[in-house]
């Protein structure tokens, strides 16, 4: 071990390397042993505790072995209506490991996890960090074969791990297949201050779902003091829901990379990051071999198109932590650290990764961006509505015959949407993921655009067989899983958000239980430091208004009922005491009480 | 001419650096908090000083004065609303104030009893968490921490030092201490640290100093906490 | 006086300290009784609450019993009162609820050190365990908190004499403690 890791050490080039290094690791051991932390700490001159505390932050990352096989299902909304929950028990009696454990033989463990992207090709799962789509009974079968008969993954046939983009409607961007090098060749031939312009007049604002002016966000970076800067991707597309980024790596990388280097030439940054979202892993690969290919031909690295440019890109791998696409945590996870959103004032534009200027977009901005350079403003600025221009990359899933990524200008309608991917007898449908709200069937002629629907993609469509509640308490424990801890109303608020919802779901809520969750709801999004905490309660709040009674119906009449199972509480000391007689025994609430 | 700003209505100067925390002390007003202490950088994780600027909520402690900003912090809305993030710092974590050393003195407690907080309001965590008494002179009451990280930032940015550490994610927060076995007694904190002497609760005490001053004749018996920490950090917030 | 104000108190899971405490309001007590008078109560023999106007829990909820008599006090009182740490956040016994009630039983009455004969009782007379000590607010609606660890006499002077007087009780700075 010592020597591996002296190893990862010595071959790591990157410059805030923890992440990464705790990465290979893991992979390598299947947890970080004591020993890998005390040596780290020793060649890296870092207290152990810094290690052990980005460890702990990051689902990936584990103290304890886990399987050599380490499989994680999707806990997605989507995956659970596709069945989900029956194939984790399958999977479970198919390989004997309960979830959350490690067989005994240390094979194999099996977890939750939470979305991996795959929604439109799901129930999904990860099996040592690579994606698994279409899990079924079949290829279950054929998993828990090859596990035990310790195949290595290599040799696991492709099907299992086959991805697909699922483009189901194009449009300016997902038709354009501009050249490798033709939107830098535009920025030289047109000019960096010019090409900012034509940013500026396409009005493209950022694709992650808050919409700041792109051109703003680039001029404020290239007009800070400080000349270090960095561009950097924001691939952790940790929505529940999202996957476009996914397919637009897969397919778009080569514009996405291009248009990260125009960023660069206009900030005048010479060092870029594609933080790429652990779950993607499948991805790094073949985005390693783009950026290779692009060095090779001049447009990354020193002196670009011989315009005296210097610029290269860095992938840097996530670790399971939704918390991370947030822009500042993503900036810190890049510097090896927790993700832990920074106090704002100052903005990455000011100081961002190592405290210097950064412009941090999304994977879908720097496309756009690339467009723009190689087709100018008016391009992009000639669809769409007024206040949002050109066109959104949408990624479909839930109750719909054809699930995948459709592009539409802004300012199409909801109805328009949900008939091209052929949704009937909708009941509803989630916009911009767990975070976004939730709109019904009464809603269906609204637009999707900044000022109407916000969305960063994400669109899980739910028919007339769903239950509202089910998906609201779903997307509750996501929070509580997600939320970093850091403030009070966010790491204790979305647990007793979860406990309130477990509460009215498990049928343990009273008449007063709706008004005791709504105040909580607004004391976690008022009050919580960072978007995560902002957006936690969206699913109930955007839920609560539309559809009251669906909440009411699940509250008994009466004033007050124990948060609790009373009788379960009893449970432990009626077995103990091997007893099951009428006073062994509690109503939950009070009938016919002989006092 | 000076810069300004007003809270509640009260126009009150600041220095350009200055946070609305740091202008409000120096100004003799007491804005709630618990994780921030003037000598060490402002870290904004209680959100007990959240104050609504020109409309928006933000951290007193964290976020810039700037000139004619327009501040609220003692509307009914906000003093409800702190009192219900104090109780859910209680209730996370297992404050049993009747059997702690650090009653009387401890600022968590005396937040709550500055804000009139009667009850828990949310449902109790009784999380599982340890005591660490291993050092000779120091230990940890893990059941009290509230992750205010001032002892984190007191061992590195006064004492020189990495004694403590925030892991964990979400509601599985919790505190550890620079040593491969886990224990206080195996790290270098000295007594005499600061980090050991800035906890706002009862989870890092002194051994054997718990009851020197009897209950009842504790700081915060008779004095609320807004007087006591006028009194005490204003003079330090400086810059 | 015609109508006094009914008063019931009892102690869950608590040490009756907080009885004690109120108890300490002393000759204080002679101006109480003028208009208040006691039902069920540990400081009267009544054993079960009837149509009462105030109702003051000391203690937690720690087993069957704890329940049915707190159910009893919300059924017959109009105001109920959590009076002290323990009704409030479960107090001292509640120190046990990060250990499974499993450990806890056995470790006392099956293979803790110095048990002879272990068994677990089981007479039907005996209420069961809950698994965890419950604030009494998490299974009856709770009207007033009175804290402390006990509140003082003059905590229960000052929230008597409040209601009583027709106002709205409230706890200046000095009475307000949880120790």
């Amino acid at each position: 071990m010592k020597q591996f890791i002296q190893g990862i050490v010595e071959n790591n080039h990157q410059a805030t390397p923890l992440l990464q290094m705790l990465r290979q690791i893991q992979s390598r051991f299947h947890y970080i042993p004591e020993e890998a932390i005390e040596q780290l700490s020793g060649l890296l001159n870092m207290p152990r505790t810094q290690i052990v505390s980005v460890i702990e932050f990051y689902s990936f990352f584990h103290l304890t072995p886990r399987g050599q096989y380490e499989l994680l299902i999707s806990d997605s909304i989507t995956d659970h209506m596709l069945g989900k929950k029956d194939l984790l028990g399958y999977l479970e009696n198919k390989l004997a490991v309960a979830v959350g454990k490690v067989r005994s033989d240390g094979l194999v463990s099996l977890n939750n996890t939470s979305c991996t992207g795959m929604c439109d090709q799901g129930p999904a799962g990860l099996v040592n960090g690579y994606a698994l789509t279409h899990l079924d009974h079949s290829s279950i079968d054929k998993i828990a074969a090859l596990i035990n008969q310790q195949k290595p993954l290599s040799e696991w046939p492709s099907e299992l791990f086959q991805v697909d983009d699922n483009i189901h409607k194009s449009g300016l961007l997902l038709n354009q297949q501009i050249e490798q090098g033709a939107a830098l060749t535009a920025v030289l031939k047109r000019g960096i201050k010019e090409t900012l312009a034509e940013i500026d007049t396409s009005g493209l604002r950022g694709r992650g779902g808050a919409g700041f002016k792109t051109a703003m966000k680039w001029q404020f970076c290239s007009e800070e003091q400080q000349t270090e800067r960095y561009v950097v991707c924001n691939a952790d597309e940790g929505e529940p829901g999202t996957f476009k980024d996914r397919v637009l790596l897969n397919s778009y990388a080569d514009q996405v990379f291009e248009g990260m280097t125009v960023c660069a030439t206009i900030i005048g940054a010479k060092q870029g990051f594609l933080y790429l979202r652990g779950e993607y892993l499948h991805l790094h690969d073949k985005l390693q071999n783009i950026l290779q290919q692009r060095r090779r031909n001049g447009l990354l690295g020193i002196n670009i198109l011989d315009a005296g440019w210097s610029f290269d890109i860095e992938i840097c791998l996530g670790a399971g932590a939704y918390i991370c696409g947030e822009e500042s945590a993503l900036i810190e996870s890049l510097e090896g650290k927790a993700g832990i959103p920074r106090n704002r004032p100052p903005y990455p534009v000011t100081q961002g990764y190592l405290g210097k200027p950064t412009v941090v977009n999304n994977v879908e901005t720097f496309l756009a961006a690339a467009g723009i350079a190689v087709n100018g403003g008016n391009w992009f600025a000639g669809i769409g509505t007024e206040k949002s221009k050109g066109t959104k990359i949408l990624s479909i899933s839930g109750d719909c015959a054809r699930p995948g990524i459709y592009e539409y200008p802004f300012g199409v309608t909801v109805q328009t949407i949900l008939h091209d991917c052929g949704a009937d007898d909708v009941l509803g449908v989630q916009v911009g993921g767990p975070s976004g709200m939730f709109i019904s069937d009464q809603e269906f002629e609204r637009k999707l655009a900044f000022e109407d629907l916000a969305t960063g993609g994400s669109f899980i469509i739910f028919n007339t067989s769903r239950n509202i509640l089910d998906m609201v308490h779903n997307f509750t424990h996501f929070f509580a899983h997600e939320s970093c801890g850091f403030c009070t109303p966010c790491r204790v608020g979305t647990s007793l958000l979860q406990k309130q919802m477990d509460k009215i779901v498990d049928g343990h809520g009273s008449a007063g239980d709706v008004v005791v969750l709504e105040e909580l709801c607004q004391l976690v999004k008022n009050y919580s430091h960072c978007g995560l905490g902002q957006t936690a309660a969206n699913p109930i709040l955007t839920t609560l208004e539309r559809y009251p009674g669906l909440y009411q119906s699940r509250l008994k009449e009466i004033s007050y009922e124990p948060g609790f199972d009373l009788d379960g509480a009893l449970e432990t000391a009626r077995r103990m005491a091997n007893r099951d007689d009428a006073g062994a025994h509690l109503a939950q609430i009070e009938v016919n009480e002989h006092e | 001419m000076s810069k300004t700003i007003t809270i509640d209505g009260k126009t009150i100067p600041f220095e350009d650096g200055q946070t609305i925390m740091d202008a409000a002390m120096t100004a003799d007003i007491y804005i709630p908090h618990l994780c921030h202490q003037p000598e060490f950088t402002p870290h904004g994780s209680c959100k007990l000083c959240t104050v609504n600027v020109n409309g928006r909520n933000c951290t007193a402690c964290t976020f810039p004065a700037m000139d004619g900003q327009e501040v609220l912090s003692e509307t009914q809305e906000l003093i409800d609303d702190r009192k219900k993030i104090t109780q859910m710092l209680f209730v996370e974590g297992n404050h049993f104030c009747m059997s702690c050393e650090k009653t009387g003195n401890c600022q968590l407690q005396a937040v709550a009893y500055h804000l009139n907080m009667l009850d828990n309001h949310f449902p109790l965590f009784y999380p599982d968490r340890k005591v660490d008494a291993s050092h000779a002179e120091v230990m940890i009451d893990h059941n009290r921490c509230i992750f205010c990280t001032l002892c984190v930032r007191a061992s590195q940015q006064t004492d020189g030092k990495n004694v403590f550490a925030l892991s964990g994610r979400g509601i599985h927060k919790h505190l550890i201490v620079n040593a491969e076995s886990g224990l206080l007694k195996d790290t270098d904190v000295d007594v005499n640290d600061q980090a050991v002497h800035v906890c706002p609760t009862g989870a890092i005490l002194v051994k054997r100093t718990g009851y020197q001053v009897p209950i009842g004749e504790r700081i915060y018996d008779h004095q609320q906490i807004d007087q006591v920490a006028l009194a005490s950090e204003r003079p330090k917030h400086g810059k | 006086m015609a109508n006094k104000i009914r008063v019931a108190t009892t102690s869950l899971a608590g040490c009756f300290g907080c009885h004690m405490s109120f108890l300490d309001i002393d000759e204080r007590m002679l101006q109480l009784v003028e208009v208040v008078e006691f039902d069920r109560s540990p400081l009267t023999d009544i054993e079960h609450c009837t149509n009462c106007d105030i109702g003051l829990i000391e203690g937690g909820v720690c087993n069957s019993e704890n329940v049915h008599v707190l159910r009893e006090f919300r059924n017959n009182c109009k105001i109920l009162v959590a009076v002290g740490a323990c009704a409030i956040n479960g107090g001292l016994p509640a120190m046990r609820n990060h250990i499974p009630l499993e450990e806890c039983l056995s470790e006392a009455y099956l293979d803790g050190v110095g048990v002879e004969n272990p068994q677990i009782p089981n007479d039907i007379e005996l209420p069961l365990l809950l698994d965890q000590v419950y604030p009494i607010h998490e299974v009856v609606k709770i009207d007033y908190f009175l804290p402390g660890c006990p509140p003082s006499a003059d905590v229960f002077w000052k929230f008597l004499t409040d209601l009583i007087e027709g106002r709205e009780p409230s706890l200046p700075y000095e009475l307000v403690h949880y120790d």
